[in-house]
């Protein structure tokens, strides 16, 4: 089921498209906002409300990179595993990161703190190394920065 | 030497906000191109030689001169391409969060030239803080009656939305992108029929990338004849160029597009960081091919780099030095795209995973002597005119590229059973 608000969220965007179905990621977008991830209870609800088959929305749903189908923890990094971050080493931040949270890419701490993915190329190639903490940018990292980076995070 | 992109552009001040941007001269184009007929600006910004700055390089004017102006009660559509997910490039996020005002004035004067009315900004997701001042300066732009119905009292009218992806290379594919905005899976259109004449929702679309739009208004403001001024070479106009890797200051400049790689390397890039060499770079992005040390002096422009056998791409370069491993390198590259490929088309699909794993076998020591022959199939297979769109055949220039220059160091690694690097 979609909240009165998520509904009043997705009904808004069908109204800037010709096609009902064309608001389809802006309501995924919603409701992970809204709920974190994207669950099968998810997909039926919203596709049911965008007149889609849920195998449709689910085809949608799971080729973007950041529609998350699993759950996830309170906090995303997001490692750029890209060529400049991979010419200047991210994979030692990787390496630390793993050290200091136990978990690889695409896991979640068993507190659910974090969730690790790797991303592609972050647009900040100049400042290599770089990750993203939810909508937070962090470039230039070293380890030590990266241990101050993450107290920040609860 | 002039810089009509980045003039107005100072990273470590908030961007102009639309009083401000009005004061140094800015939306003056878009009351000059109201003065103009569509066709007028058109040709003018065809005169002008820009070319696209999203990759391919073709000519704005021409590109835009494929739009039906017969018929401008239907509904068209101006795109800017603001995904930027190529590797090794950052330079439309310095536009985007440097001078929205600039994109937008440029949008708008690219709209009325194709007399769209509903125009969008596809930017990546990644790019929060671009969101926040595109958002802020496209709701400046309604209120100063910029945007919005009867623009200037002309009768024209343009409304103009963000649209915020949610993360994949292919995105910022054309036609791709036009089905991302339809709320679909993101592979490519076949063309024909063009966008220019069936794009979004079936209607006439122009797809540009940021950079491009933003050379609009000072083509318009100044003229034809100044845009190629801008440029001693074969090209017109300035260019946004990057450096990243292991030189001593990574950055964005804006130069005359007759630089060298050489002057960027050495001059803007202040050379190699101690203890590094030069071994090789892509000049345009991922999906470019290698240069090498003899290729130093060649002029970054579109017509050169090609003669030199890559791609001028998206102008940001990506060093190759000594202490990298180039196999790593590629096959860094080649996982990426394995990652990214839409799945759409065999070739693609099943090569890419393939290449990624092969590079990665080699690079962990368990490469066999035959692997670089198979390699060198898949160059083939997915090159040039195989496959449904350009991931692949650019995802092979690297990779065609790096077996040609570093050919010995591919070998070392499966004769020796072993990374020479690690
Ligand atoms: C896989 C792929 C990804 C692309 N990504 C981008 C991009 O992020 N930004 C961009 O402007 N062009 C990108 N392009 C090129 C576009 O398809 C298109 O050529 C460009 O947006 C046209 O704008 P221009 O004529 O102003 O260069 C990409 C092409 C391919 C094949
Ligand atoms: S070349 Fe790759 S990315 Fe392009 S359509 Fe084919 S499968 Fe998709
Ligand atoms: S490669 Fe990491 S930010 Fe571009």
């Amino acid at each position: 089921m979609l909240s009165t608000e998520e509904i009043m969220k997705i009904d808004h965007e069908i109204a800037l498209v010709p096609i009902r179905k064309a608001a389809c990621i802006e309501a995924l977008k919603i409701v992970q906002n809204n709920r974190g991830w994207i669950s099968d209870e998810s997909i039926h609800a919203i596709a049911a409300h965008m007149d889609m088959s849920a195998e449709e929305l689910d085809s949608v749903a799971t080729f973007y990179n950041l529609i998350f189908r699993k759950p996830v923890g309170r906090n995303i990094i997001l490692l750029c595993d890209s060529i400049s971050c991979y010419v200047m080493g991210y994979e030692k931040i990787y390496e630390h990161l793993q050290t200091r949270l136990h978990i690889k890419f695409g896991e979640t701490t068993p507190d659910a703190r974090f969730t690790l993915l790797p991303n592609p190329c972050l647009g900040t190639c100049d400042h290599a190394p770089a990750l993203m903490i939810n909508d937070d940018l962090y470039r230039d990292l070293t380890t030590d920065k990266l241990d101050d980076i993450l107290k920040e995070y609860k | 030497m002039e810089t009509p992109l980045t003039q107005h552009i100072n990273i470590n001040r908030p961007s102009l906000n639309l009083k401000d941007y009005v004061r140094v001269g800015g939306y003056q184009a878009v009351h000059r191109a109201i003065t103009m007929s569509p066709q007028e600006i058109t040709k003018m910004v065809q005169e002008s030689d820009l070319k696209g700055r999203g990759g391919a390089g073709f000519n704005t004017g021409i590109k835009w001169s494929f739009v039906p102006m017969n018929d401008n009660a239907q509904t068209k559509y101006l795109v800017a391409n603001a995904d930027e997910m190529e590797p090794g490039t950052f330079k439309d996020r310095l536009l985007l969060e440097g001078n929205p005002h600039q994109l937008i004035e440029g949008m708008i004067v690219s709209a009325y030239a194709i007399q769209a009315n509903i125009s969008y900004v596809f930017l990546r997701w990644a790019y929060k803080k671009a969101a926040r001042l595109i958002r802020q300066a496209i709701n400046e732009a309604y209120a100063a009656g910029y945007l919005g119905k009867n623009i200037l009292g002309t009768g024209f009218n343009l409304e103009m939305h963000l649209h915020t992806g949610i993360g994949r290379y292919m995105c910022g594919e054309e036609t791709a992108l036009l089905n991302a905005l339809e709320g679909k899976r993101a592979t490519p259109r076949t063309k024909p029929p063009f966008p220019q004449v069936s794009g979004l929702f079936g209607k006439p679309t122009i797809v540009n990338n940021v950079e491009t739009l933003c050379n609009i208004p000072h083509i318009v403001n100044n003229g034809a004849d100044w845009f190629k001024s801008l440029s001693p070479g074969a090209d017109a106009g300035t260019k946004l160029y990057g450096v990243s890797g292991k030189v001593n200051k990574t950055g964005l400049w804006e130069l005359p597009m007759n630089t060298t790689m050489r002057q960027l390397i050495e001059e803007h890039a202040g050379g190699m960081k101690n203890g590094y060499k030069f071994k090789g770079a892509l000049p345009g992005g991922a999906s470019t091919d290698f240069l090498v040390e003899e290729h130093l002096d060649i002029k970054m422009d579109y017509k050169s780099v090609a003669a030199a056998g890559s791609r001028l791409g998206t102008g940001t370069m990506i060093i190759l030095d000594d202490h990298t491993c180039p196999v790593g390198f590629v096959h860094n590259l080649e996982h990426f795209f394995a990652q990214e490929s839409c799945g759409w088309c065999t070739p693609c699909r099943e090569g890419l995973p393939w290449t990624e794993k092969i590079l990665l076998s080699i690079e962990n020591g368990e490469g066999r002597p035959e692997d670089l022959e198979l390699l060198r199939m898949h160059t083939k297979f997915l090159g040039p005119g195989n496959t449904f769109c350009a991931l692949a055949p650019g995802a092979m220039e690297p990779l065609q590229s790096g077996l040609k220059y570093f050919s010995e160091d591919f070998e070392k690694h499966i004769n020796e059973k072993r990374c020479p690097w690690r």
